[in-house]
Parts: structure tokens; C-alpha cells; sequence
């Protein structure tokens, strides 16, 4: 399909009518994770390793178990044995085996009959630890004398003579460096770092699960994957995931982080040792940041060969990043494909390192790889483009990818809209802005690749001609309303005669969980597919009625109408006449669609960021943003653009303030809101959108995903707009007002 | 430990509870009031997801003790508005798409009112200071803040 | 036959080819064909990889077809957030 063939007039794509779920949360009654409840239910508290290494000797429950009220401990002894791969770390994650890996590591859980009851049970469930040395430092961990966390972690990959915390080593490239380097007037090498970040939704991990002897069991969750809950809870207890139904509850933010599994296999083990009483499980502020999902710490180097025009001949990276206690968690792979995405350079080599070290399992965070990669890669091209003196928008635009370019991770890009965020950069006010003294401008761009993924979607015509759609990826930032927004597009009726539901896991087929920037490309596909099948139903009802062949029937705007003169001549039939004859016309009309669909579309944004640094102080300012990125076609653009903006939000506060902080101790120091401090209102500037719109030809309406990619530009723009404001070139996240002033006075 | 007994006028109803000393207020409202709308995003008074006004004052009710309430008129975020109808900001909350996953929102609704009653014409900063309190991850809180104001511009104009 | 392209640490396996020659109709086959004439591939597959068709990610598609001038590139599994 060609650019301009699906661009076409629409009556419901691109207007902003209100949420569906919206009352229900501006009123408090949108029921939350931790905001359900049951007959007859306990409450759970973990005890969790207070050292970021240590030899379980020994764990003694008998003094919880002899308190009144209290029903069940489950330690790793109650969990099978035998798993092996991502299983097998699932459930080492889940609860600790024969050693504790980082601080906060789940090493027992207790159900009582009240919170306060439970806390206190664990409070005396004793652990006794023969404390390892540790290693939470990236590089450190890479070392050959490091501590081994798990011994002979290094898969096929791994050449002889790594650390023992080398898990797996990746190599890609193309052309000749030495030769791209001799063609070049300027080349620079680099290294940067950048410090593990938390998803930091506001929401903690809640669930309540319940499993009897049978292994029958029910859980609600709150998660962005209920199918995800349910084939890894299974695979963690042994049991059989058919028969565990997962019910996803409203999500209160995931940002990747609830993709995967922490506690949740806890509640369903401790019902089960209970006699199958439900088990509620919440987790607090602190158990979030040290045991859940934060991203990966990165050390990275980069090497880039530019000519005086702009043209960037060779450039390599080396990534090195620690994904926590397992195998398979580090997003490195990610951030070399996404390394040079932005970029048509024939000379390439990407080298990286999954490295294992002692601090909780990385989950994915919104674009995994993706910012750390473009921190390094976008700051190396804006050195490069000072020092050559080029304007950083026109150094992009003249080495971009575009349609037909090839991808620095292999394939050919189809089409595309890099070019386009940066033209619509350009030619933004915010561009021309004049700035004052200790201010400075930042330009960079991100990627995303997006992505399809397995999906099953149902559609079934009501008796009054509404249309319910159920839908198996949560509705986290209004995929709900994008939906039904599509669906009536597709139906031709209003949009508030359209509800989707996302439904649990004994609903439909298997659904990959709202990640990838996917629930709007992929739900949406799929819903169109279903609604043309109740479509082609409708119209056979309608032919049936006229006595004409089906084939002579069209849909246009909500009704069956006769395909032209030859066909007959027939008073249009609406959906609502059909649908209130379809119990006497052959029984229910309805619609069903599963596939993992491909052309997802990949997603390009550029930022331009202007700050102002204090020089006393070396606090950064940001005093105007923005954000342009492709989105395809925008369904609900409100929602897009917040997408765009919370995803700029994130990266600021990766930029500027967010990181995690151990001690010497391998103890995280700073596990609550107070010290782990993610952006506040008065933190930000109202943050501009310009939503480009280069069709994707891979989904009826053009949708790409835009979720992730937002987050990407932010740490290399803020770091470019520094340079510019002071001169001071920070090559280390976060750039809080200790690290800004240091680099201003080391230049003096 | 022994619970001691509370009463407290809870958006406009007369309200007893059964409180363990060391449950906090937001405690009592979820589990013994089921007023499961304000929420527990932190516990430590960071994050102002389980914002209420208490006794006409803004408080994160995790830093409040049950049994310090007895006596006390307390207003959360399901006594925004009267049954059936919805306060400006509520409106303007849905209008402006000021939520995304919407766990923050109660909060943020109370907060906000808090400082329309204080301030009918706040400035984007006296906004933006105010709700600092608060936390989103998902918005950016650009359009909570243009929700705001816009809200606060309607009530100016009713009033 | 089909061209399928490796990323560059795979070469490893391939006895230096980048490049490989198989005869399939689908990716599945594909990936079989690949594993037949170089098993030391195996593990890289059965560990998790994604697959371009033509400029189409393809996650889980083994049965999705492939003409003999389609471009077909071996990547790094992408998950996402």
C-alpha cells in the first residue's frame, strides 16, 4: 500500500471524545489491584533478604506458625523442583533457593488473617545467611576476579576467558571501519554510563490468588499480561495453566514493568498450603524498588568518524549492561539494534555484553535499551556536530533512514517518518526561540522497533445493534477508547454505542500483554478483522432478507445497502433493524480474530529540549520541550499525545534525577519516593506535541505504536542542551546538580 | 494490640470503625470503610495518591493514624461531588484526557480542589507548586495542569 | 533457495558464512534448513531470535512464507515495554 492509498476521510479516527473509563476513575470506583477483595480472604507479607548476597543456611517459621491467625508459610522447599531456562528464574526470582541475590530478594512469605497480623508473622519467620561478597557495578561485575553469582552462567556465546558474570556476548555489523574511519575528517571515542532507573508506577504490585489442592485456582492481578501471569504462575507452582483463570484488574501504570512476574506466584502457594482460602498480596513502595522490574545499568563506548559535511562514515559500539541476578533479563540486544536505528551508515560494528550482577531481575521499561543506546550514540553526533560546527537537525536529516534505507540491525526500512519528526522539529517555534545566558538547546531523536505479537480479539453485535469487543491487552494509557473509536469507524455506528472490555484469561485465546507499543496496533487489527467478519455477516442477513446474493450487498455508515441498481432496489437495512431479527435469522452475529501480526510499523521521534543551568548551584532547569513523533495515523490524539508527554516526562527524570543508589553494602539506599525522586509537577514545563502522521501501510488505519519511543531522546537531549548552556560535556546519568557543577568546575 | 473505637463524619455521613492503633487513616477508609478510592502508592507520604481533606486541611492519609480521627470531618475523593453529578474538575479531568491509567487521579482531584477552594485563579506555577505533591508517572502533567486551569476558569465564571 | 542473512557473531557457527543458502517456503522452514547445514546454529534459535521478512519483523511466525527473492535477516529477540 502505497502512502497516500490509506489516507482517507474518517468520522471517528482522530476526534477526542471522552474515555470510556473515565468516570469510573475521576470518581474513585475504577477497582485497582490491591482494591478487591473476597470471602473468607488472608493477607500475605514476604520476608526478604536484607543482603545483596548471602548463603540461606537456614529458615525457621516454627515461631510464626505457632501464632494464632496465622495459616501458611511457603518457603522455596513448597515450590517443585527441576525447572530449567526462564522458568527455572521465575521461580529462583519468586523465592530464593540456596542463595539470596540481591537486597530485597523474596526468601519466604507468610499468610494470616490480617495485614498487621502477617507483617508480625514475618517479622519472626528467622532466616539464617552466611553473608557473599557482592558486586552491584556494572564493569565491575565484568571482572574476571568478580563474585560468581551464578556459576557457569556464560551461554554458547561467551568466548573463553570472560568474567563468570558474563552471561552472553552479541556481535553484529556491516562494511569495513578502518575504511569508514580513513574517509572521515573527525573521529571521536567515547564512553558513557548510565544508572538503573525504576518503571515507577504509582501503583505497587497487588494481587489476590486462590488455589486449591486440586491446582484449580483464580487470580486477580493487576498486570499488563493476565495470559503472562497465568503461563508463568504455572510454570513456577507446576501447575497446569488451563486451569488457573486470571483476571486482569485496572492497571495503575506498567511502563514494561508488569509484564512479567515478581510475588505473584506467592498468594496462589500460600492458598494453597491455607486449604484454598483466597490470599491477598500488595506490595509496598520500598518492596517495588528493590524487588521489582528497574532497568538495566549501562557502561557503553562509542566510536563515530564524521566528514565536514555532516555525512557520518563508520561508527561501533561496545555495550556492556547488567540485567541483574539471571540470564536473559539485560536489555543489551535491544540497545545495540537500536544503537544506530535513526541512522544510514555503511560501516558498522555493535559488540555487546549481558552481564549478571547483584541487583534485583531487570524487567523491560518502556523501549528497552532503546534510551541508554541513544544516550551514548545521540550525545557521541552531538559532539561531533559542534565541534564541526553543523546544525544537529540538518546532520540528522542528512544521514537519517528513510524508506528503503537499510536498518543498522539488518533488514530494509518500508515506510517510515524520521525525516519527517525532524522537518516538523525545524520548523517548530520552539526551534527559534532566542536564548539568554546559562541557557542552552538540545536536539536528538529515539527508536522504537514496535511490535505485533500473538493477539485474540471477539466482537459480537448486541439485540439493539451496539457492538461489545472483548480485547485481551489491559487499557493502560486509553487503548479502550482507541479501540472503540476504531471499532466504530469500522461498524459505522456512534462511539458510545461501541464498549470494550479487556477480559480474563478464560475469554479468549492467548494474548501477549500490552507491550511493544502494541495494544492499539495489534487489538486493533485484530478488531477490524473481527468487525468485517460480523460486517459480512450483517450484509448476508441483509441479502438474505432481499432475496439478492450477498455478494450484492455493501456496508456503508452502520447498514446493509444494496451494491448499485443491478443489485435491486432495497431500502438500506440498518444494524440495529438486523440485529433486532438476528435470534430469528440464524442466532448471534459476531466476529473473531487471532494472529500475530507482523508490520508493526517502526517508530521514529526527535526532541528539542532548551534548559537553563544554574552555575552556582548546577541545577538544570527545563524551560520548554518538545516532542514530535510519527504515529502513524492518530486514533485518539489526546492519548497520543500523552504518550508522548509522559514518555519525555520518564526520560527527564532519568536525565536529570532518577537512579539507583547502593552502598557499599549491595543495600539499596534509596527505596522510597522521598530519595528515589521521579519528576513532580513543578519539575516541568508544559510539553509541546507535534504528532507526524506517516501512515503505516501494515494496519487498516495506518496506527503505529507510540508508546515507547518517547522516552528514548530525552537523556541525550538534556545532555546536549547542558553542553550548549555550559560548555560541560556529562558523559554519566543521572545529571543531578552535584554532577552538573562538578563538570562546570572542572572546566574552569 | 486492642482496637479502639472511631467515629468521624466521612463525606457528609456519620462513620464507626474498629481501628488497630497502628493502622493509618487511609487503612481504615480502605479496609474497614470501603472507600477504596483513595490510594496506597507509597505509604510514606511521597506520592499523595491517597490525598483527603481532613478537617478542611489537605493531608496524605497514610501519614494520619485511624484513631487520631475520631471527632473529625473527613472528605475524600468519593464525596468529590454529590451522587449522580460531577465537581468541574472531575469534568475536566475526562475533557482534557488529564489520566491515563488513572491511579493517581483521586489524588490529584482532591488536591486540586483543595487549592481551587484556597486560590480561584491560580497561576500555572501556584498550580504546578501545589500539585508537587503529588505524583504521575504517566502524563507528564501537562494536561492535569491545563485541566486545572481550565476547571478553575469555568468555576470563575459560575461563580 | 532462499538468502538468509546472519548478524555478524553467528559467522561463529557458519564456518565464516554471513550469508546462507536454503531451501524453504515458510520461515520455519527456513530456520530448519539453517539448522540442518550448520547445527551449531541451534542453540542461537532455540534461545529466542526474531526474524525479517522483507522489512517485516516477524516474532512467532514460522509459517509465514517466503519467495525465493525475499530478504530474510536473523535478529536479536526484541521484547518489548
Amino acid at each position: 500500500m502505497a502512502k497516500d492509498e490509506i489516507t482517507k476521510e474518517f468520522k471517528w479516527i482522530g476526534t477526542t471524545p471522552d474515555r470510556p473509563d473515565g468516570l469510573d476513575k475521576v470518581t474513585g470506583r475504577a477497582r485497582y489491584g490491591a482494591d478487591f477483595n473476597l470471602p473468607n480472604m488472608l493477607y500475605a507479607a514476604v520476608v526478604r533478604s536484607p543482603h545483596a548476597h548471602a548463603k540461606i543456611l537456614k529458615i525457621d517459621a516454627s515461631k510464626a506458625l505457632a501464632m494464632k491467625g496465622v495459616k501458611a508459610v511457603v518457603t522455596r522447599a513448597d515450590l517443585p523442583e527441576g525447572l530449567t531456562g526462564e522458568d527455572l528464574y521465575l521461580q529462583e526470582n519468586t523465592l530464593a533457593g540456596e542463595k539470596a541475590l540481591y537486597d530485597g530478594h523474596a526468601v519466604a512469605a507468610v499468610a494470616a488473617t490480617s495485614q498487621l497480623l502477617a507483617n508480625d508473622a514475618a517479622k519472626l519467620i528467622e532466616v539464617e545467611y552466611e553473608v557473599l561478597p557482592h558486586v552491584t557495578d556494572v564493569d565491575k561485575a565484568m571482572a574476571k576476579d568478580a563474585p560468581v553469582i551464578l556459576p557457569d552462567c556464560a551461554d554458547h556465546t561467551v568466548p573463553e576467558g570472560m568474567g563468570p558474570n558474563v552471561a552472553r556476548m552479541i556481535e553484529f555489523g556491516r562494511g569495513d571501519l578502518d575504511a569508514g574511519y580513513a574517509e572521515a575528517d573527525l573521529v571521536h571515542e567515547q564512553s558513557y554510563t548510565t544508572e538503573a532507573t525504576h518503571q515507577g508506577y504509582i501503583e505497587p504490585h497487588a494481587a489476590v490468588g486462590q488455589m486449591g489442592s486440586d491446582g484449580k485456582g483464580e487470580m486477580w492481578v493487576c498486570t499488563q499480561g493476565q495470559w503472562f501471569i497465568r503461563k508463568m504462575c504455572s510454570a513456577v507452582l507446576g501447575t497446569d495453566p488451563a486451569q488457573l483463570r486470571v483476571t486482569p484488574s485496572e492497571i495503575g501504570g506498567g511502563f514494561g514493568g508488569k509484564t512479567t512476574i515478581f510475588m505473584e506466584p506467592l498468594p496462589l502457594a500460600l492458598s494453597k498450603k491455607a486449604g484454598g482460602r483466597p490470599v491477598k498480596l500488595v506490595m509496598s513502595r520500598s518492596d517495588v524498588l528493590r524487588a521489582t522490574g528497574p532497568t538495566a545499568s549501562a557502561s557503553m563506548d562509542v566510536k563515530m568518524g564524521m566528514k565536514k559535511d555532516g555525512t557520518i562514515t563508520a561508527a561501533q559500539v561496545t555495550f556492556r549492561m547488567q540485567g541483574g541476578p539471571f540470564p536473559g533479563a539485560s536489555p543489551v540486544g535491544e540497545a545495540l539494534s537500536c544503537a544506530f536505528a535513526c541512522y544510514d551508515i555503511p560501516n558498522l560494528m555493535h559488540v555487546g555484553y549481558e552481564v549478571l550482577a547483584n541487583r534485583p531481575k531487570c524487567a523491560a521499561y518502556r523501549a528497552p535499551g532503546s534510551p541508554m543506546a541513544a544516550y551514548a550514540v545521540e550525545s557521541m553526533v552531538d559532539e561531533l556536530c559542534r565541534e564541526l560546527s553543523l546544525d544537529p537537525i540538518d546532520v540528522r536529516l542528512k544521514n537519517g533512514v528513510k524508506e528503503g534505507s537499510r536498518a543498522s540491525y539488518g533488514p530494509k526500512f518500508k515506510t517510515i517518518g524520521l525525516a519527517e519528526t525532524l522537518e516538523a522539529a525545524k520548523s517548530h517555534p520552539n526551534y527559534a526561540v532566542a536564548l539568554g545566558p546559562n541557557q542552552g538547546r538540545g536536539v536528538a531523536s529515539g527508536f522504537w522497533f514496535n511490535h505485533g505479537g500473538e493477539t485474540s480479539v471477539s466482537l459480537a453485535i448486541s439485540e439493539d445493534g451496539t457492538a461489545q469487543v472483548s480485547v485481551g491487552t489491559p487499557d493502560i494509557g486509553g487503548s479502550r477508547a482507541s479501540i472503540a473509536l476504531m471499532t466504530a469507524e469500522t461498524l459505522g455506528i456512534p462511539y458510545e454505542n461501541v464498549r470494550v472490555n479487556i477480559v480474563e484469561t478464560g475469554a479468549l485465546g492467548v494474548n501477549e500483554p500490552t507491550h511493544g507499543s502494541r495494544a492499539t496496533f495489534a487489538s486493533g487489527k485484530a478488531m477490524w478483522e473481527a468487525a468485517n467478519q460480523a460486517i459480512k455477516e450483517m450484509c448476508k442477513r441483509a441479502a438474505q432478507k432481499w432475496d439478492i446474493d450477498p455478494e450484492a450487498v455493501t456496508w456503508k455508515d452502520g447498514a446493509a445497502h444494496p451494491a448499485g441498481d443491478n443489485a435491486g432496489q432495497f431500502e438500506p437495512m440498518s444494524i440495529k433493524e438486523i440485529a433486532a431479527e438476528m435470534g430469528k435469522t440464524g442466532g448471534p452475529i459476531s466476529g473473531h480474530h487471532e494472529s500475530t501480526p507482523s508490520g508493526a510499523g517502526p517508530s521514529f521521534g526527535t526532541h528539542v529540549v532548551d534548559v537553563e543551568v544554574d552555575p552556582e548551584t548546577g541545577r538544570v532547569t527545563v524551560l520548554r520541550y518538545l516532542v514530535t513523533q510519527d504515529a502513524g495515523r492518530a486514533i485518539h490524539p489526546q492519548y497520543v499525545e500523552g504518550q508522548y508527554q509522559g514518555g519525555a516526562a520518564q526520560g527527564i527524570g532519568w536525565a536529570l534525577n532518577e537512579g539507583y543508589i547502593y552502598g557499599e553494602d549491595g543495600r539499596l539506599q534509596n527505596s522510597v519516593f522521598l530519595d528515589y525522586r521521579v519528576p513532580v509537577a513543578s519539575d516541568l514545563p508544559m510539553i509541546d506535541t507535534v504528532i507526524v502522521e506517516v501512515p503505516n501501510p501494515g494496519h487498516p488505519f495506518g496506527v503505529r505504536g507510540v508508546g515507547e519511543t518517547g522516552i528514548t531522546p530525552p537523556l541525550p537531549a538534556i545532555a546536549n542542551a547542558i553542553h550548549a548552556a555550559t560548555g560541560a560535556r556529562l558523559r554519566a546519568l543521572p545529571m543531578n546538580p552535584p554532577a552538573v557543577l562538578a563538570a562546570i568546575k572542572a572546566m574552569a | 494490640m486492642s482496637k479502639m473505637h472511631v467515629t468521624a463524619t466521612v463525606n457528609g455521613d456519620e462513620v464507626e470503625f474498629l481501628a488497630d492503633p497502628r493502622e493509618t487513616l487511609l487503612d481504615c477508609l480502605r479496609d474497614h470503610l470501603d472507600l477504596t478510592g483513595s490510594k496506597e502508592g507509597c505509604g510514606t507520604g511521597d506520592c499523595g495518591a491517597c490525598s483527603v481533606m481532613l478537617n478542611g486541611r489537605l493531608v496524605p492519609s497514610c501519614l494520619v493514624l485511624g484513631v487520631e480521627t475520631d471527632g473529625a470531618t473527613i472528605e475524600t475523593i468519593e464525596g468529590m461531588a454529590p451522587e449522580g453529578a460531577l465537581h468541574p474538575l472531575q469534568r475536566k479531568f475526562i475533557e482534557h484526557a488529564a489520566l491515563q491509567c488513572g491511579f493517581c487521579t483521586p489524588g490529584f482531584l482532591v488536591a486540586a480542589k483543595a487549592l481551587l477552594e484556597k486560590n480561584p485563579d491560580p497561576s500555572e506555577s501556584e498550580i504546578r507548586y501545589w500539585l508537587a505533591g503529588n505524583l504521575c508517572r504517566c502524563t507528564g502533567y501537562d494536561k492535569i495542569v491545563r485541566a486545572v486551569q481550565d476547571a478553575a476558569a469555568e468555576m470563575r465564571g459560575a461563580a | 533457495m532462499v538468502e538468509v542473512n546472519l548478524w555478524s557473531g553467528l559467522r561463529k557457527f557458519t564456518d565464516g558464512a554471513e550469508v546462507v543458502e536454503v531451501d524453504g517456503k515458510t520461515v520455519g522452514q527456513l530456520l530448519d534448513g539453517l539448522v540442518a547445514i550448520h547445527p551449531g546454529l541451534e542453540p542461537v534459535i532455540e534461545s529466542g531470535i526474531s526474524v525479517a521478512v522483507d522489512g517485516e519483523v516477524i516474532t512467532g511466525g514460522r509459517n509465514t512464507p517466503v519467495e525465493p527473492d525475499s530478504e530474510v535477516f536473523l535478529m536479536q529477540q526484541i521484547k518489548g515495554g
